[in-house]
């Protein structure tokens, strides 16, 4: 069964119509890159899985049940799907440790020792164990985004949504977030990731599903949409990236 | 007759003071209580909260707070309530109070990055639980220079109190210039109490706002 099974998802804002009937399924473990143009709709689609934005039309099922519109439903959808985003929204007045340990603490009612211990090692995971008390501020942009990645993963998701996480990186930073991304793939989290590194796209992901005008215009298993795209579309966007 | 010296005029104003500083704390106080609560109102995902919130700040930042005051006093005891004027100030002034930071509270929330509201719901927070632990705490760092200095407009505003007969520094000046025919003496001295009271709290603000500009910096 799929972990996050999106069908028919429509999205308006205002005039534009940027999610034009999106289906797609993930199963658990399973890894899988959205590539496209920028205005294609990548972002708005994860937007809308975790419910950051409301859809008009379709429906999205996580982990079997249906996602509602009730402050509740989202809260509880949210338990089990993460989400990293681009601009790297750390709390500033908190340190990285306090920044991973606030939310188990005040969602999940964890006491301060064990949610203490919890951001540990997930800061220990992203290899940041050493930099609990630094205030983001003090850490570099690839620091901060595998405290954000720890943050995300102290909740003990089932799915991890990531959007453009390297993108608002300096590109001698974005290796580090990817070795940690490419860690947690290993280890059997189901990720969907909107990227433009199609390197790492083609090296650790599943599938790989190009978005082009709000819809899903190509996918398939890595090999076949880098090496043999089948659309006119997909073959213009990758002849273009460098 | 009986004669007023310099000394007898400011011993008298001297007392006074306390009520202007009694009547500028509880305003401030009760007002900041209510503010927050219309804060929370205001920036509410309930669309009727929201619209009650937005009436009272519309209502009292546009009527004069001298209307406010009359209200207060003529209006509560027009419905059987019979109120000191010490009790209409407070709840004219607590009311005003409320208004005005509300609304610079609520600039002060909304220029927190929506990224942090994002973040904060990607990780199953409530909305309260959003406020409370991730934006307020950001708000209150900028939000503490312009709410000094509000509270300075708040001290000059008791000045109207004394309208309804209450007696601060303002009212007990009319007083004794009446009983000692010394206008220019009296009310020069009243002057320089409202500035002893008002300075320290402009000073401390731009203080404040340096200082928080210079950490904008680094």
């Amino acid at each position: 069964m799929s972990l996050i099974a999106i069908s028919g998802m429509r999205k308006r804002f205002g005039a534009i119509e940027v999610l034009k009937g999106v289906s797609l399924a993930l199963a658990p473990g399973e890894v899988l890159a959205i590539i496209g143009r920028s205005g294609a709709g990548k972002s708005t689609l994860l937007r809308c899985i975790n419910g950051l934005e409301t859809i008009d039309e379709g429906s999205v099922t996580i982990d079997g049940a249906v996602l509602g519109g009730h402050e509740r439903d989202l809260r509880a959808l949210r338990l089990k799907v993460g989400m990293v985003f681009q601009h790297l929204n750390l709390f500033p007045h908190l340190t990285a440790g306090r920044n991973v340990m606030l939310s188990p603490m005040v969602v999940k009612r964890t006491p301060e020792p064990e949610a203490r211990a919890l951001a540990c090692a997930m800061l220990e995971k992203v290899g940041l164990a050493d930099k609990f008390g630094a205030y983001p501020e003090q850490l570099s942009g690839g620091e901060q985004q595998r405290v954000a990645i720890a943050r995300a993963l102290a909740m003990r998701p089932k799915a991890l949504l990531c959007d453009e996480i390297t993108s608002a990186l300096d590109p001698e930073l974005v290796q580090e977030v990817l070795v940690v991304v490419r860690r947690l793939a290993a280890e059997g989290m189901t990720l969907l990731m909107v990227t433009h590194e199609m390197r790492f796209a083609r090296e650790v992901c599943d599938r790989v599903v190009f978005m082009h005008q709000g819809t899903v215009w190509e996918a398939g298993p890595p090999d076949a949409v880098f090496n043999n795209p089948k659309t006119a579309e997909l073959r213009q966007f990758l002849g273009v990236l460098p | 007759m009986i004669q007023f010296g310099l000394w007898d005029i400011a011993r008298n104003l001297a007392l006074a003071a306390r009520w202007t500083i009694a009547l500028s704390l509880a305003a401030f106080v009760l007002g900041g209580a209510v503010g927050l609560a219309i804060l929370f109102a205001r920036t509410s995902r309930s669309l009727w909260l929201r619209r009650a919130a937005s009436t009272h700040i519309e209502l009292f930042q546009g009527t004069p707070l001298l209307m406010q005051l009359f209200l207060s006093f003529f209006g509560l005891s027009l419905v059987g309530i019979e109120t000191s004027a010490w009790s209409a100030a407070a709840v004219a002034l607590t009311l005003w109070t409320s208004a005005f930071l509300a609304e610079i509270w609520r600039g002060c929330v909304e220029g927190i990055p929506g990224g942090q509201w994002d973040a904060s719901a990607s990780l199953a927070m409530s909305h309260l639980q959003q406020m409370r632990h991730v934006v307020l705490p950001q708000a209150l760092r900028i939000a503490i220079p312009p709410t000094v200095g509000f509270a300075v407009q708040v001290i000059k505003g008791t000045a109207l109190a004394s309208i309804i007969g209450f007696v601060e520094v303002s009212k007990a000046s009319t007083m004794i210039t009446n009983a000692s025919f010394k206008p220019f003496t009296v009310y020069g001295m009243a002057a320089l109490i409202y500035l002893a009271l008002c300075l320290p709290l402009s000073m401390c603000s731009r203080h404040l706002e340096r200082r928080l500009h210079v950490a904008h910096r680094d």
